[in-house]
């Protein structure tokens, strides 16, 4: 980089200081009410998991079952466990965590399904 | 003030001369920024646990693939009317749990105090519900490496009279069991370190350590609670509910 360039840098850098940058999220507490709607939420898709098991779907029970637990389970992660209202920083754990985990038991599942391709 | 809290702020005195609560570390610039810190080890530790747990319930669909009909007639000795008890306990400790933390976030002792003994009240019922099962287990010779009988499974049960299992095909009805007892086993462990973390929470909630400002710890044990409802929510399909019909 030309010498030049660099004297500009702090002449700069002070036409953007500001006088209380919020380097972290504010803080937000999460209202009763949004906790009971999550809870009923929660007992309403339990009850229909369970009714919807005494119909026979073949092996769609099995999708319905495992869709239900996952809405159930971001219900929990996105309201109960606040990621609706975290940082980027948290989210982007969660969201890495989940990636990998998914990543994983596809792997596993490919490597299961495929050891004795075409000898079924 | 009552005598805890003021026994507390004598204690840590230094702390409040340096213009700080007496909660902040020093290694940290402020509160936001070490309650940042806390919240990102503590979903580090939960994803470590997501990996752990997703390696039984990947063992379960392989194994559930591998001898089907063992695992549809395992399943179907369970009592769905039990596993749906215990996911409603759960879901309503959860529920509980998230209110104990809101009434950190607003400094309220006596509702945190409450939220806190009825988390403790419904994970101690999730874990009686959980014994009940066990104990009908045991009961019927379903326990693998103990007292395990495949006989069961090859002349049919009273709710489930076409479960006639070939003789070979009965005995790996042990996989299954084995599978429901890691699984249901592992997820009882870990309710019962989070009630007893929550009994030591509640000791030190009433002297008012927590409604001060200070909620990581709340709020972190309430992500652990959260996650361990996550798992529950997910063996109850897997175990009771996806083969009732095969």
């Amino acid at each position: 980089m030309a010498p030049s360039h660099s004297s500009d840098a702090p002449h700069h850098q002070h036409l953007h200081i500001e006088p209380s940058e919020p380097t972290h999220h504010e803080e937000h507490i999460v209202s009763p009410k949004v906790y009971m709607v999550i809870g009923a939420c929660l007992l309403v898709l339990t009850a229909s998991t369970t009714a919807i098991s005494y119909v026979d779907l073949g092996s769609f029970n099995a999708v319905v079952a495992l869709a239900i637990a996952c809405i159930k389970m971001s219900l929990v992660v996105l309201f109960f466990m606040h990621i609706k209202y975290s940082s980027r920083l948290t989210m982007l754990t969660v969201a890495a965590g989940f990636f990998t985990f998914l990543v994983l038991i596809t792997m596993t599942m490919t490597d299961y399904i495929s050891r004795a391709w075409g000898r079924w | 003030m009552d005598s805890h809290t003021l026994a507390a702020q004598t204690a840590e005195t230094p702390h409040l001369e340096l213009g700080h609560p007496p909660f902040l570390r020093h290694h940290f610039e402020n509160v936001a920024q070490q309650r940042e810190a806390a919240t990102f080890g503590m979903w580090l530790f939960l994803l470590t646990e997501i990996m752990f747990f997703g390696g039984l319930f990947c063992a379960y669909l392989i194994f559930r693939n591998w001898y089907y009909p063992a695992f549809v007639a395992g399943s179907h000795s369970l009592h769905i009317w039990a596993g749906t008890l215990n996911t409603t306990l759960l879901i309503i400790s959860s529920f509980t749990m998230a209110m104990a933390v809101h009434a950190a976030e607003t400094r309220n002792r006596k509702p945190l105090l409450r939220w806190m003994i009825l988390t403790i009240i419904l994970g101690c019922g999730f874990l009686c519900v959980k014994a009940y099962e066990w104990h009908d287990e045991w009961v019927e010779h379903h326990v693998p490496g103990l007292n395990f009988s495949p006989v069961g499974f090859e002349h049919g049960t009273k709710a489930y009279p076409d479960d006639k299992l070939a003789p070979d095909m009965a005995e790996k009805t042990q996989v299954y069991f084995s599978l429901y007892f890691a699984m249901t086993g592992m997820h009882a462990l870990h309710m019962i370190i989070g009630i007893s973390l929550l009994i030591f929470l509640l000791i030190r909630a009433r002297g008012g350590a927590y409604t001060a400002g200070h909620i990581a710890p709340i709020e972190n044990f309430g992500l652990y609670w959260h996650f361990v409802d996550i798992v529950w929510i997910f063996l109850f399909p897997l175990l009771y509910l996806i083969s009732r019909h095969q």
